[in-house]
């Protein structure tokens, strides 16, 4: 019974991992870049949605605005930055996004410092449900509906619209969608902009969970990382289910063996890539 | 009236090499021009210069009598020029309705039915995936893709080859039907026979320079050329 309550808490976890990385995929599958800042926007989000709490905005409005305003920053950065760089080799990338992740973390201690905080609980949702004999906190359960409507909206943008066809297509051929009047540097910023917006709001979404501290940025890049391989770089589904492997097998261990929890998503990761070098869903 | 495509001693480079040392061509209305040379003469190049893939340093290109040169390919796209592009760039994720359907322009007077009337193929493999189709349904594909963005003129870079007889038959009909509807046409082309079935005139490109230049009449009977230039002596 123990299990089955961390398998649900795992489910939880997974969805937010998945919210996290899902970003990252879709930045990589389209642009071929690779983003060492995405855990920085997490952080970003998280921050900026305990200053909005601080200044008496409800939890809804203040995820909703920090998930926006990171959006509209990296949508900044990528035009005016990172854009410049895309032609060139990873490396560059790498160093260019640690060099932004690293000046993101100093704001972040200089503007609300090196100790961590934490969050309440919306008040709407500080219950417990009970599953089983088990007691369940009612925002976890949320987290659960609440990203699961996210995935569900997000797939239908992705896979459903016209506009997400484009994205797709741009991921192929560049050359190809602007040969037909789309401008391909807008499609870019626009999905960078969404990447690092959805981080951002996984980041507020965690905060009444984790609580916060500077250093969250680093531990979210190594795990969305974690997704992104262990689900294949782009693929969205792989993302999900990822997430969600991720999140159970870091729930479940925490109670077998909790010295052993990282250790374990990081074993089932180079399992994933000896078996499946392009990860579960990954394409060529 | 100005014409359709003009483009007046255009230089281009990838990196340090330059390609094109001054090419100039016009397209009329209603014309079929032929861009002919052997492999690395610059036939793709001048193509992708025209469409904004690759920027001219010097010299102008102008459609429809407005100055292109330099603007991005998203624009000139835009402005109704359109390209199939050597490799065909069929999007192989997507399907083949979907990639009809983001090359669907407000306005067009082509619908996805009379891309799907003319290539009865296309319907029927509507749900596959791009990658999935053979070389000869990826071409058609791509020139009703052009057609759904409803060009002023169309540029096809290599349409038949390395596709089978009848297929190429096909396509040439195809060709010849566009142009009846009044989209003039640039083409690029190895396959002389093609290109004498379809062409008005014909423009020969060496070493990036326009070497000749002569109407389908000169040139059939212009066995010098040929040799020269193409190295088929058909
Ligand atoms: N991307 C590129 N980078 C460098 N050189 C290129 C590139 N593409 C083509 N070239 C060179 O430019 C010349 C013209 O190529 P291209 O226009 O493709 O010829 P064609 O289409 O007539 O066969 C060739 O010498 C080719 O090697
Ligand atoms: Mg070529």
């Amino acid at each position: 019974m123990i299990y089955l309550s961390q398998i649900v808490n795992g489910i939880g976890l997974g969805m937010l991992y998945f919210l996290l990385a899902v970003g990252l995929s879709i930045i990589f599958g389209l642009l071929h870049f690779v983003n060492f800042a995405h855990g920085a926007f997490y952080l970003l989000g998280a921050y900026l949605c305990y200053a909005l709490l601080q200044h008496g905005i409800d939890f809804w409005w203040a995820i909703t605005l920090a998930g926006l305003i990171v959006a509209a920053f990296a949508a900044l950065v990528e035009a005016g930055l990172l854009r410049r760089i895309y032609r060139l080799d990873h490396m560059y990338h790498i160093v260019a996004t640690i060099g932004l992740a690293l000046m993101i973390q100093e704001f972040v201690i200089i503007v609300w410092g090196p100790v961590g905080a934490s969050v309440s609980t919306p008040p709407a949702l500080v219950g417990v449900v009970m599953l089983g004999n088990f007691i369940y906190p009612e925002y976890r359960i949320f987290v659960v509906g609440f990203t699961a409507v996210l995935a569900l909206v997000l797939w239908w943008l992705l896979e459903g619209t016209r506009l997400g066809a484009i994205v797709r297509a741009g991921s192929e051929s560049s050359d190809s969608i602007s040969l037909l009047g789309y401008d391909i540097k807008r499609i870019n910023t626009a999905v960078f902009a969404l990447g690092a917006g959805l981080a951002a709001l996984a980041g507020g979404l965690a905060t009444p969970i984790r609580g916060l501290d500077p250093f969250m940025g680093v531990e979210a890049l190594a795990i969305a990382f974690v997704v992104v391989v262990i689900g294949g770089m782009g693929s969205f589904t792989g993302a999900l289910i990822a997430g969600l492997l991720v999140g159970i097998v870091q729930s479940l261990m925490a109670t077998i063996w909790p010295e052993g929890a990282s250790l374990a998503v990081y074993i089932a990761m180079v399992v994933v890539v000896l078996v499946m070098p392009r990860g579960l869903l990954g394409r060529a | 009236m100005s014409a359709s495509l003009e483009i007046e001693e255009i230089h281009s480079y990838y990196g340090k090499s330059h390609i094109l040392q001054g090419v100039s061509l016009t397209v009329e209305a209603g014309e079929v021009v032929t861009l002919l040379g052997r492999n690395g003469a610059g036939k793709t190049t001048t193509l992708r210069s025209i469409s904004g893939l690759v920027s001219p340093t010097e010299g102008t290109v102008r459609l429809a009598g407005i100055d292109i040169t330099g603007a991005q390919p998203h624009v000139i796209a835009r402005r109704g020029l359109g390209l199939v592009l050597e490799n065909r760039g069929i999007f192989g994720l997507l399907s083949v309705e979907e990639n009809l359907k983001i090359a669907v322009r407000k306005g067009s007077p082509w619908t996805l039915n009379d891309v799907y009337l003319r290539f009865p193929r296309l319907k029927e493999r509507r749900r596959n995936g791009g990658a999935t189709l053979s070389g000869g349904e990826q071409q058609m594909l791509a020139i009703a893709r052009a057609l759904l963005n409803d060009p002023k003129l169309l540029m096809l870079d290599e349409p038949v080859e390395g596709l089978a007889p009848i297929i190429v038959e096909e396509i040439v009909e195809q060709i010849s039907e566009i142009r009846a509807s009044g989209i003039p046409i640039l083409l690029v082309e190895q396959n002389l026979a093609v290109c004498n079935e379809l062409a008005d005139r014909h423009y020969i490109i060496e070493l990036g320079r326009v070497v000749y230049h002569g109407t389908r009449e000169e040139f059939s009977s212009n066995n010098d050329i040929k040799d020269r230039y193409l190295s088929v002596g058909a």
